[in-house]
């Protein structure tokens, strides 16, 4: 498959993300300047963490501005898989692919840590190989992590299993003590109501090594090559 | 066209921090008195922070060749080879002074720095270690600054995707009115393609890239090189404000240009900005440059040439391009949205020439300014207090009574417990590369591509340098050492910092002196070359001077990366070992600060034979993977060490059943006294007669002290013939907590 890693001046995610699918997963990958306007022959897009514009202003406010954003929407709309991570999720609300909006840490403070999340939606194409409530190991490390939506927003999101993680604790309960940055509903990941855009504040691509600790966050990525996998044979076969 | 002239006067001269005597070098250099634009030159130059005038005749006493050396100190950073034709690029550096002034501010440009520093030399940097000192937290003001300073490292470093993996924090009043901010970066770079600060090539273009200049920071660098007191608030205005968005752009910038074929020659401005980056550059290549001020960017109208040239504007760079290659280097720059221009030319006359609108506006010897500073050999002597220091009469102090209580206020003292808070806030995982994170004896990073990994640490102990200058320098040396070798590491270079107080001063040279001679001797006795460093003096305030403190900077090698060794248990029925003997050291350590408040004495011995046969043979038992665990004894001694092991992995505590023989030794001694070269090892059972026999042969004293285990940590002290013994006895939820979380605790409900 070939992702597009998106690069954003001030992204700083965006070796991990290539070697984790490159050297890790032996998959092609496609560094995207924010500057190009195409992103025509790519599978899937990933928007990388880090400080896009050094998280000026608001983080993502200004990245979702980039020229590259429209072919984005384009790509997202037209039903490819579009996976944001930390900044990248941030980016994707404030270009109004997922809703809702960040605020800043309940401590005010970066907080860099192993966090457990909870799989609350198994069936999206970035969980496939999840079991549902199964409970991953991923770290986080941001400082604008506080997920927030307002209530009708979150009870249509639950209603359509919008919410895909949820912070826990290691053996799976989801509790105040558990969520770092004091998000709403302990939300740690969302997905659209159509299925296809995914963020989530924790980095898979710190823990798809069994090197660093953990590879809980391989998870992620193998579920997004069997969706594409899948999907590309449905194509062969309507063909 | 000469430079016009200007009236030079006294107070001028003494408002530049120049003497009589320097001003009259000056005028005999150039053959006539300056202006006021080359006064400047001439001040930053030639102070204290860019001339090294009172410490260079003695940092040449270093050793600083090595087979693994690539660069030693004298560019922008070290380099040592790590094979794989590649290289290890390190430095660490000060940034106290702004610190104390802005904390947020100048703990954040102290990283922009020392990355800029690692980045120059065309290595891209992948860790962050940070070495603080900082008076106790009981105060107000101390809080401040430190959670300023933690927030200022984490601000700069997160945003530009380099992990902070590592460092130190230690507390004591004698910093409260001089915190330290030392900043270790390490990058790797492709041997071959090493950059250096050279102005090569007449006629070759200087093209300035980054941030446009204003006029923050002028003066910096005198600033640096003067003591503080009550008026020092009015200096905030000096201290620089960071961009780590547009430093994180530059880097990205810079490694894009070196991968091309585009530069001779590449320096950061920092500290004296465009002054020190032109006359380095042209100095170190036997060139002359000419600058012409016209085409600098610049932030705010009307600044003059003195401004210009003195800027210390923080996320610049001065680069040497080939001719004919400028478009393309200019159209890098503009991809990533930087501001760049061809600012001057080199020449081959040896001038700094600087010129604007038209007008030669300054006009001096590179090589003057940049190597012919003054050089001082300034008088030294102990100071008067230095023998009732070290006399202290152990006979006065009660030998302690309930050990257990003992131990818990060590662990909670904040130069002990767990840096979690601190750490937490730096992102030290980003790069995907740290094995081993910050919480052990040493951070680990892999280096991909090999099969190799780097550990890397800070170290030094003031109040053994207080004590016995010599002494405390050469067991900051040994402690890194054995850091690193208690992860599996060989050791290959070292970086030094060197904050002391006044050096007109002699008790303050006497104790650099030392302090020098003793990281000499050890680096020699281990083979480690010293490949870069900083010095800071004018650490006092209101004439109160910090106690030395030489901080070190080590890396070392691990190969197979596998190998990297961790301080905690792992495994309940290990058994643990004590490596090396136990003597009675009580003179300076943590436990007579924190439970009879005093820090008298003589810092504990060291033997550089017995610790180098030590060291050797830790990193043998590693290597044949026979250890499962292993973590240096320093801060609190074995009592603390042992704790550690239990606890410093809080995802899976474990406890451990000790027994200890005090024979002749006071109990204190034996628990928490700071006995050089020992080294707490856990084996599996398996493992252990060869551990001691292997011991054995190395002529190191190894000792079965317990065993790995339950949920309690139980240290029994035998007394032999002298009546009864004493116990510690907590179990693993205290110990955590007191460790783990007092630091926290005293930041936020203090």
């Amino acid at each position: 498959m070939n992702f597009g890693v998106i690069i954003f001046p001030g992204s700083n995610c965006d070796h991990d993300c290539v070697h984790v699918l490159e050297d890790v997963l032996s998959q092609k990958v496609t560094q995207v300047w924010h500057k190009d306007t195409s992103l025509a022959g790519l599978d899937a897009i990933i928007l990388p963490g880090g400080f896009s514009y050094g998280d000026y202003l608001r983080t993502g406010a200004i990245a979702r501005f980039s020229p590259v954003m429209g072919a984005v929407k384009q790509f997202a709309e037209g039903g490819g898989m579009v996976l944001g991570i930390c900044n990248g999720f941030q980016i994707l609300l404030e270009a109004g692919l997922l809703p809702g909006a960040m605020l800043r840490n309940r401590s005010l403070s970066f907080i860099c840590k192993d966090v457990h999340v909870s799989v609350e939606n198994a069936a999206t194409p970035f969980t496939g190989r999840c079991e549902p409530g199964q409970v991953l190991k991923i770290p986080i490390a941001h400082a604008d992590g506080n997920y927030y939506t307002d209530d009708v927003t979150l009870s249509q999101m639950k209603a359509a299993a919008q919410v895909v993680f949820r912070y826990c604790t290691a053996d799976g309960k989801v509790t105040p003590e558990a969520n770092p940055n004091g998000s709403l509903d302990n939300i740690a990941g969302i997905i659209n109501a159509a299925g296809n855009v995914m963020g989530m504040m924790p980095h898979p691509e710190r823990s798809a090594e069994e090197v660093l600790g953990n590879d809980d966050g391989r998870l992620i990525f193998l579920s997004m090559l069997d969706a594409l996998k899948k999907a590309k044979l449905k194509t062969v076969l309507a063909s | 066209m000469k430079p016009g002239a200007d009236i030079i006067t006294k107070d001028l001269i003494a408002q530049h921090g120049l003497s009589d005597e320097e001003y009259k070098k000056i005028v005999e250099i150039l053959g006539r008195e300056p202006n006021l634009t080359e006064l400047g030159l001439f001040s930053v130059m030639w102070s204290e922070h860019c001339s090294y005038k009172s410490s260079r005749i003695h940092l040449k006493k270093l050793p600083t060749t090595g087979i693994r050396v690539v660069q030693g100190p004298g560019e922008n950073a070290g380099a040592v080879d790590i094979g794989d034709g590649l290289c290890a690029v390190f430095k660490m550096e000060s940034h106290n002074h702004p610190s104390f002034i802005e904390p947020y501010q100048g703990a954040a440009t102290g990283v922009g720095g020392i990355l800029r520093d690692i980045f120059t030399m065309g290595a891209r940097p992948i860790t962050l270690l940070d070495s603080l000192r900082f008076g106790l937290l009981d105060r107000p003001l101390n809080r401040h600054l430190f959670k300023g300073v933690v927030a200022g490292i984490a601000g700069y470093g997160n945003c530009m995707g380099v992990p902070t993996v590592g460092g130190e924090a230690v507390f004591n009043d004698i910093y409260s009115q001089n915190p330290l901010v030392n900043v270790f970066c390490l990058g790797i770079a492709k041997k071959d393609k090493l950059f250096k600060g050279l102005a090569a090539g007449i006629g070759n273009p200087v093209i300035y890239v980054g941030s446009k200049t204003g006029r923050d920071g002028i003066h910096g660098a005198t600033m640096a090189s003067d003591s503080f007191d009550e008026a020092s608030e009015a200096k905030r205005p000096t201290v620089q404000v960071g961009d780590p968005f547009t430093e994180k752009l530059l880097l990205e910038a810079c490694l894009e240009l070196m991968a091309g074929d585009l530069l001779v020659g590449i320096q950061d401005m920092g500290a004296a900005g465009l002054t020190s980056s032109s006359c380095e550059m042209a100095s170190r290549a036997g060139n002359g440059v000419e600058l012409d001020l016209t085409h600098v960017p610049r932030r705010e109208p009307n600044m003059t040439p003195y401004e210009l040239m003195l800027s210390e504007s923080q996320e610049r760079m001065l680069m040497i391009a080939r001719e004919g290659r400028e478009e393309e280097v200019l159209k890098i720059c503009r991809k990533w949205d930087l501001s760049a221009a061809v600012v001057g030319r080199v020449t081959s006359d040896g001038m700094l020439r600087v010129k604007d609108n038209g007008k030669v506006v300054a006009e001096v010897p590179a090589k003057a300014l940049a190597e012919e500073g003054p050089r001082y050999e300034r008088p030294s002597a102990p100071p008067a207090f230095q023998d009732h220091l070290q006399s202290l009469n152990f006979d006065l102090l009660p030998d302690v009574k309930d050990a257990t209580a003992v131990l818990l206020s060590l662990l909670e003292s904040p130069t002990i417990a767990s840096k979690r808070w601190v750490y937490q806030q730096y992102d030290h995982m980003v790069r995907t590369n740290t094995l081993v994170r910050p919480g052990s004896d040493a951070a680990v990073v892999r280096i991909k591509g090999t099969n190799k990994a780097l550990a890397m640490t800070t170290d030094g102990n003031s109040r053994y340098c207080v004590l016995n200058p010599y002494l405390g320098a050469s067991i900051a040396v040994a402690e890194a050492a054995r850091n690193l070798v208690c992860s599996g590491a060989e050791p290959i270079g070292l970086t030094d910092c060197l904050n002391f107080g006044n050096p007109e001063r002699p008790d303050i040279m006497w104790q650099f002196i030392l302090c020098i001679e003793g990281i000499k001797d050890a680096c020699d006795a281990f083979n480690i070359p010293v490949v870069s460093g900083n010095v800071s003096f004018y650490n006092e305030t209101n004439g109160l001077s910090i106690y030395p403190t030489p901080i070190l900077g080590m890396v070392g090698l691990i190969e197979p990366a596998d190998r990297a060794m961790t301080p905690w248990f792992k495994q309940a029925g290990d058994q643990i070992i004590l490596l090396g003997a136990t003597k009675e050291d009580l003179g300076g350590t943590e436990y007579l600060r924190v439970v009879h408040q005093r820090e008298q004495g003589t810092p504990p011995l060291l033997n550089l034979e017995t610790e180098k046969t030590l060291q050797h043979c830790v990193l043998r038992l590693i290597r044949e993977g026979l250890v499962r665990s292993a973590h240096d004894c320093s801060d609190g001694g074995v009592a603390v060490a042992l704790a550690e092991c239990c606890v410093t992995n809080s995802l899976q505590p474990l406890g451990a059943v000790v027994k200890l023989a005090a024979g002749p030794l006071r109990f204190d001694s034996l628990l928490f006294g700071e006995s050089q070269s020992r080294v707490v090892l856990s084996v599996s059972p398996a493992h252990c007669e060869a551990v001691l026999r292997k011991a054995g042969e190395a002529g190191v004293e190894a000792t079965v002290i317990g065993t790995v285990g339950g949920e309690r940590l139980v240290v029994e002290v035998e007394a032999g013939g002298r009546g009864s013994g004493c116990r510690i006895d907590a179990d693993l939820e205290t110990l955590y907590d007191r460790w783990g979380n007092s630091l926290e605790r005293s930041l936020t409900h203090p």
